[in-house]
C-alpha cells in the first residue's frame, strides 16, 4: 500500500495529516490507534508508532493518557502551514521544469490553470 | 530494551560445510525481524539454534537471557515450526491442534480458531497429504496460536495464496498488538513482507551481512542507473554491491551515504538515483561479484 522512496512512518504520518486537513478527524476527535493503522496497513506497529509520534512532535496529534491519540486544537492550521511552506518547492518547481522541456509558455500555463480550476 | 535473543559469535560446521561463520547479532524485545537470505544462506540453521533444537560448533545463544538446548523452561518460551515438519502418518488437523496445547502455554483457542477457518484448513485430509500451502497455513495456526514470547517462523509462507498471506500479516499485526511478542521470520517474498519488519537480518553463505532498522537499512540503500560510462564513473569509490548490464546501459545496487557532489555529478551525467527496495538490497548482498550479470553487444547478437 504504500511506496518504496519515501520512508513507511513518513508515508503514514502524510496519510494522516492528509486526513486531518481533508476534516476527515477534525480537532479534538480520536485517530485510529497505532495497533489499528499496522493492522490496516500491514506494517509493524512500531513503525506505525513512530509515523503518529511525528504527527505528536509537530503538535498535530497529543495523547489523552488511556484513551489514545486526539486530534489537536489548530492542527489543521498548523498543517496548512507547513504544506503552504513546501508548496512551491513540491508542485510549482516541478510543474514550471515540465513546462519548459513542454515549451509552454505562460499564457499557456496560466490558461491551464484557469481551466483547471473552473472544472 | 532488553533482548529477546542474542547470537554471539556463532558457527555452526557440519563436517566440512560451515553453515555459519561467527555470526552476531541480537534481537530486542517485542520486535518483528525479517531473516534474510539466499537458499543455503545459513536462515534454517540460525534458526534451529535460537529454537534450541541444534547447538553451534562454537559461540554461545541466549533466548530470553538462558540457553535454550535442553532447557525446559526457556524452551516453553520458544514457538518454532520448520519448513519442513513431520507429522505422525495418521495425524489430521484435529490432532495437531488438540496437542498444540501442551507444548504451548499461552495457547489461544480463539486464534486457532479463526486461523483454521481463514485459510479453509480441511479437516478430514491426513496432514502427510496436504498440499504445500496448507502445511504452511498448518505451521502458522501451530506459530500464532501459541503466542509464545518468541515465535519463529521458517518461511511461513511457501506454496499459500495470496489471500492467505495477507490473511497471515493481519491475523499477526493484530494478535501481535495485543498481545506483543517477539518475531524472527524468514522469507523470499521480501517486497511483500518488508513493512512489516523493524529489524532485518540478511546473510549471505553463512555469515551476517546486514544487521539494522529497516528504515536505516533501505534508507542507505540505493540504486544508480545511466549510460553505463556515466554510472562507472559515479560508483567509482562507492559501495557497490552488485552491477547488471544491458547494452550501453548499467544499473548499480549499493548502500552506503552518496554525498551531495556524487548527487550533483548524477544529475549532470543523466544518471538516475534512486532509493534501493529491501528487496533489491538483499537480491544485491546475495549476487556473485564474478557473475554479475551482464549481457554484452556479442552475445545478444
Amino acid at each position: 500500500m504504500f511506496t518504496g522512496e519515501i520512508p513507511i512512518y513518513q508515508q503514514l504520518a502524510d496519510r494522516v495529516a492528509e486526513d486531518i486537513l481533508a476534516g476527515t478527524y477534525p480537532e479534538e476527535t480520536s485517530v485510529p490507534s497505532t495497533n489499528e493503522y499496522a493492522v490496516f496497513y500491514e506494517i509493524s506497529p512500531i513503525t506505525a508508532a513512530k509515523g503518529v509520534n511525528l504527527l505528536v512532535e509537530q503538535g498535530v496529534l497529543y495523547k489523552k493518557r488511556g484513551v489514545g491519540m486526539f486530534v489537536s486544537p489548530g492542527a489543521q492550521e498548523k498543517l496548512r502551514a507547513r504544506r503552504r511552506a513546501q508548496f512551491a518547492e513540491r508542485h510549482i518547481s516541478p510543474l514550471v521544469r515540465e513546462a519548459r522541456l513542454l515549451h509552454i509558455d505562460r499564457t499557456e500555463l496560466d490558461d491551464l490553470i484557469s481551466q483547471e480550476d473552473s472544472k | 530494551m532488553t533482548n529477546a535473543i542474542e547470537i554471539d559469535a556463532v558457527t555452526r560446521h557440519f563436517g566440512r560445510v560451515h553453515a555459519l561463520d561467527n555470526i552476531s547479532f541480537t534481537v530486542p524485545e517485542h520486535s518483528i525481524v525479517g531473516l534474510l537470505g539466499r537458499n543455503g544462506a545459513g536462515k534454517t540453521t540460525v534458526m534451529s539454534i535460537m529454537a534450541g533444537q541444534d547447538r553451534p560448533t562454537s559461540g554461545h545463544v541466549r533466548v530470553a537471557g538462558h540457553d535454550p538446548f535442553e532447557h525446559a523452561a526457556t524452551l516453553a518460551q520458544i514457538s518454532y515450526v520448520r519448513d519442513n515438519q513431520r507429522y505422525p502418518d495418521d495425524y489430521r488437523l484435529h490432532h495437531v491442534v488438540r496437542i498444540a496445547p501442551d507444548f504451548a502455554p499461552h495457547w489461544s483457542e480463539d486464534i486457532a480458531t479463526e486461523l483454521v477457518e481463514g485459510f479453509r484448513i480441511p479437516a478430514k485430509t491426513p496432514i502427510k497429504k496436504m498440499s504445500r500451502g496448507q502445511l504452511s497455513s498448518v505451521a502458522i495456526v501451530l506459530g500464532l496460536a501459541s503466542r509464545a514470547p518468541v515465535t519463529l517462523l521458517d518461511e511461513p509462507y511457501l506454496g499459500l495464496d495470496v489471500t492467505g498471506r495477507a490473511f497471515f500479516h493481519r491475523v499477526l499485526l493484530r494478535d501481535y498488538g495485543e498481545h506483543p511478542r517477539t518475531v524472527v521470520f524468514s522469507t523470499h517474498l521480501i517486497d511483500e513482507s518488508a513493512s512489516l519488519f523493524d529489524r532485518v537480518v540478511i546473510m549471505d553463505a553463512g555469515r551476517l551481512v546486514l544487521d539494522a532498522n529497516s528504515d536505516e537499512a533501505s534508507e542507505s540503500a540505493w540504486v544508480m542507473s545511466g549510460a553505463t560510462n556515466a554510472v562507472t564513473q559515479l560508483i567509482g569509490t562507492a559501495n557497490v554491491l552488485s552491477t547488471s548490464t544491458v547494452g550501453g546501459l548499467m544499473s548499480a545496487t549499493g548502500s552506503g551515504e552518496l554525498d551531495t557532489e556524487t548527487r550533483a555529478l548524477a544529475d549532470d551525467l543523466r544518471v538516475h538515483i534512486n532509493r534501493a527496495s529491501l528487496q533489491q538490497l538483499v537480491a544485491a548482498y546475495g549476487a556473485d561479484r564474478a557473475a554479475s550479470d551482464t549481457i554484452d553487444e556479442d552475445r545478444r547478437a
